[in-house]
């Protein structure tokens, strides 16, 4: 994901002179094309994000499209109030760009988790929060986010995860789901990185007679409403799935619709990370063993409720 | 006035700055009587600083806030909203009448500014250690888009304890953000306490100057001498420009001056009446 954001940043800036590159001191050559191409509008922060998150709101509230950049813990929780005031409250258009969503930095240890990010962002007023599920996903939501005028969180994943689309996605919409794969039986609501899991549960339980429906619920504010009520009219068991903390998160966020709709819906299980540190070692997909968050073990809860 | 043209430095009228400065002493006084709100004697150290910015500096044309060409000011301090408030009134930005719904239910003049509410608040402040980063920000959207605007930013001393402060002055620094302009309001006290004795902030001045700003100590009531001072921004230095204000809390009246009471005190009629004789108004 993380090339793919450079490249069609680069991309973008060739034909939108607002855009405006600002980098937490990370991104070693990443940024070298963007560099080349618009020296006067990439700025390398340094390891200072509040600072650098006045700077972008800043920008943003005189005319320009910055996108502010580092790795997920620090472009979100460690500028926080910056986020909120100085980005959110003056409705002021950055994108801030997250690399590393929830545990896939797990290999660099416990300050560069991130499982609870999308719970702080989604709840300030005027903030979208959309999370990539492959690399498609990514160039789509940020040319989607450089048309918006207000803010948007954009939470990627890392590198070399597994391409899902088949090609660039023209009718890419903030706000509506992307329905990946028909199913009649189960719905699986994934968002982010988790979305090659979803899939890989969606093929186990095809091999046990269980049909699945595999969605891309990239934006988790604004909910793609028409989408829910789709799926819990529909489905038997409908299923969130996020690298994120089950509190405040995408499925969080899904609870809260239910219950404002006053949707009644038994079948509804919620996958994510559990309210506890991750103090292990180990890298991704070690962590998401542990925690059952990998596709098979998704598949196996599900079979299980099902019976 | 059309701001597209960068404003000429011109003689200061000192004595016409210092009028303008006890009559708006004034207002700040009435405000915080009329709303018994806090944050009086902060917003009487720093009006001096207002008055040689709106009356005499900054390149602003009150009947089209939204210039993008205008010189911006950031009352980073905003705990000093009261000043603010009655400055932007007196210049014409909204009626004067207005401020009688200082800290009012329904009313646009909140404790602290809120922004794209009110004509001239250029942003929310109130929390402290933004007003910096988001004036560094709109200095390069400035330099990015060929606009030669200036910004200044109004510190309160207490603010220097925030790290965000030192973050964006090293990152000014850095870009040469020979355009911005900090002052801060130096009383020598934070909401509770001296403020040195809180975090030390001696010797200020040295350290806006290790940070790679042209910094000066000056009489933060010197209105000649801030305007002076203000309107040679960008002075040449190739260097963002730091005002070191040497002032009095409480400033302009006896009973209320260097007494860290009157962070939160609200004055009596009574003590309103004597207030304004002492600033010359009655």
């Amino acid at each position: 994901m993380r090339n793919a954001f450079a490249d069609e940043l680069t991309r973008l800036g060739d034909k939108d002179p607002r855009i405006v590159m600002l980098s937490g001191d990370i991104g070693n050559r990443l940024f070298d094309k963007f560099k080349a191409r618009h020296p006067s509008r990439f700025f390398n922060c340094g390891v200072a994000e509040a600072n650098m998150m006045g700077v972008a709101a800043g920008m943003a509230m005189n005319g320009l499209r910055p996108v502010a950049y580092t790795i997920t813990p620090f472009v979100t929780t460690r500028c926080l109030e910056q986020i909120r005031t100085d980005v959110c409250y003056h409705e002021a258009p950055v994108t801030i760009v997250a690399v590393g969503a929830g545990l896939s930095y797990s290999g660099l240890g416990p300050t560069h988790h991130s499982c609870e990010d999308i719970s702080f962002l989604r709840s300030i007023p005027n903030m979208v929060v959309i999370c990539p599920g492959d690399a498609f996903e990514v160039r789509a939501a940020l040319r989607a986010a450089m048309q918006q005028d207000h803010p948007v969180y954009i939470r990627m994943g890392k590198k070399g995860e597994p391409v899902v689309h088949a090609g660039s996605i023209e009718n890419f919409q903030i706000g509506k789901a992307i329905t990946v794969s028909d199913g009649t039986d189960v719905c699986l609501l994934s968002t982010g990185n988790m979305l090659p899991e979803a899939i890989e549960a969606a093929r186990k339980l095809g091999g046990q007679g269980i049909s699945a429906q595999v969605v891309s619920f990239h934006t988790v504010k604004p909910l793609d409403q028409a989408c829910l009520k789709d799926a819990f009219g529909r489905f038997k068991l409908v299923a969130t799935i996020e690298e994120h903390s089950l509190i405040g998160g995408f499925g969080a966020a899904v609870s809260e619709w239910l219950a404002d709709t006053r949707t009644g819906n038994q079948n509804f299980m919620r996958f994510g990370t559990p309210d506890a540190f991750f103090k292990q070692s180990g890298e991704q997909e070690y962590a998401r063993e542990a925690l059952g968050l990998t596709g098979h073990q998704i598949a196996e809860k599900i079979i299980h409720a099902l019976h | 006035m059309n701001v597209a043209v960068r404003k000429p430095v011109t003689q200061v009228d000192a004595g016409a700055l210092k009028a303008r400065a006890a009559q708006l002493r004034g207002k700040i006084i009435d405000m915080s009587h009329a709303a018994q709100a806090a944050h009086l004697a902060s917003s009487l150290s720093c009006a001096d600083v207002l008055v040689a910015a709106y009356w005499h500096v900054l390149n602003i044309d009150p009947q089209t806030p939204d210039d993008p060409l205008r010189d911006r000011f950031i009352l980073s301090k905003g705990h000093a909203a009261a000043a603010l408030y009655a400055v932007l009134a007196m210049r014409g930005y909204f009626p004067i009448e207005e401020l009688d719904t200082f800290c009012k239910d329904g009313g646009r003049l909140a404790e602290h500014p809120p922004a794209n509410l009110l004509p001239g608040v250029e942003a929310a402040t109130g929390s402290l250690g933004h007003g910096l980063p988001l004036g560094c920000g709109m200095a390069l959207s400035g330099r990015i888009k060929g606009e030669t605007f200036r910004v200044f930013a109004l510190l309160s001393d207490g603010e220097n304890n925030e790290g965000s402060v030192w973050e964006a002055a090293m990152f000014a620094a850095a870009q040469k953000l020979d355009n911005v302009c900090v002052v801060v309001d130096y009383n020598k006290w934070q909401a509770t306490a001296r403020s040195d004795e809180t975090l030390m902030l001696a010797p200020l001045c040295d350290k806006w100057a290790a940070f790679g700003w042209d910094a000066r100590e000056i009489d933060g009531h010197d209105i000649g001498a801030l305007a002076e001072a203000m309107q040679r921004v960008p002075n040449g230095s190739g260097k963002p420009v730091a005002l070191i204000a040497h002032t009095i809390k409480g400033k302009g009246v006896s009973f209320m001056e260097d007494d860290n009471n009157w962070h939160y005190r609200a004055p009596t009629a009574e003590e309103v009446v004597k207030a304004h004789k002492e600033l010359g108004l009655s």
